[in-house]
């Protein structure tokens, strides 16, 4: 039996990717949809523990700082979409560009997203107590954002590992396209804990 | 394994797109200020939340362009977080020790 029959033979053999979507984007789908879970259980948690709390503090008193990281992470997905398109187009200089430009847009979020957890803590605010009510506010506030953060970090260290590799030819576009996947998410979260966690506690 | 769709560039109706999450999003801020109950504060942001999120998967995410997989998509997170919904009220019910300890 030659190479080219044993090819024939086996190709019968090879199932057919799921929905045809390549296995690695259908790994990144899976991962979305469990992590999904892990962010709605928290919410969940969370409005739970706020509804059932009379004294739940309102210390956010203004939304600009909020406002800013929501337009900056809502926008680095338009820009993650631009480095896919580039990607797809193969110009290599443009998609590590929008891709880099991305990572920058998510670390401007977290520098702000920190800065605003110091302002807090020098308020007196701790995981488990807080100058304005009860002290399980810290604690959600603290483990919702916190996760969120985390996965931003970890998107913009992916995003630049992606971009290099990428440009060094490593990596093709199709590594791009699941890298945003998971950076639309990101955002995709921050749009439930932005109303949740910040707009509902807002002082009047 | 080199992937099997198609992408087309669609950069004007991705602008569209993230203008209108844009939008949407000013609406909840404009909603926050607003003199309405903290139950009603609570439906409509999430009403607008599950829209912009919605945009976001269906064309950032290109689900649109997957029909097979969007319905895996939605099915099982809805009913994974459903089911949740039950845990949690379960939960509470566990913690107040009802209807054993009572």
């Amino acid at each position: 039996m030659s190479h080219a029959d044993t090819m024939t033979g086996h190709s019968g053999l090879m199932e057919k990717p799921a929905f045809s979507v390549p296995a690695k984007k259908m790994a990144m789908w899976l991962f979305i949809i469990a992590d999904s879970a892990t962010f709605a259980a928290c919410l969940v948690a969370y409005g739970f523990i706020r509804n059932a709390t009379p004294n739940w503090p309102r210390p956010f008193h203004s939304i600009t700082n909020v406002a800013i990281m929501t337009f900056i992470l809502v926008t680095s997905s338009l820009t993650m979409l631009l480095a896919i398109d580039a990607a797809r187009k193969a110009d290599k200089a443009a998609a590590f560009r929008w891709i880099m430009i991305t990572a920058a847009g998510g670390a401007v979020f977290a520098i702000l997203h920190i800065r605003e957890w110091m302002s807090l803590i020098g308020e007196g605010m701790t995981l488990f107590k807080n100058p304005w009510g009860t002290g399980l506010f810290g604690s959600a506030f603290f483990s919702i954002t916190g996760l969120h953060l985390l996965h931003v970090t970890c998107g913009i260290v992916a995003l630049v590992v992606v971009g290099l590799r990428y440009q060094g030819g490593r990596y093709n576009a199709d590594d791009v396209e699941i890298t945003g996947l998971y950076w639309h998410f990101v955002d995709l979260v921050w749009m439930f804990v932005v109303p949740l966690v910040y707009l509902l506690n807002l002082g009047h | 394994m080199a992937m099997t769709e198609e992408h087309k560039s669609n950069t004007g109706k991705d602008v569209v797109v993230y203008l209108c999450i844009l939008a949407i999003a000013g609406i909840q801020f404009v909603i926050a200020y607003s003199n309405i109950t903290a139950g009603q504060m609570l439906t409509r942001m999430l009403f607008l939340a599950t829209i912009e999120a919605a945009l976001a998967v269906l064309f950032f995410m290109h689900l649109a362009d997957n029909r097979g997989l969007k319905w895996f998509v939605v099915i099982f997170t809805v009913s994974v977080i459903l089911g949740m919904q039950y845990g949690w009220t379960d939960s509470f019910r566990l913690l107040d020790g009802a209807p054993w300890a009572k």
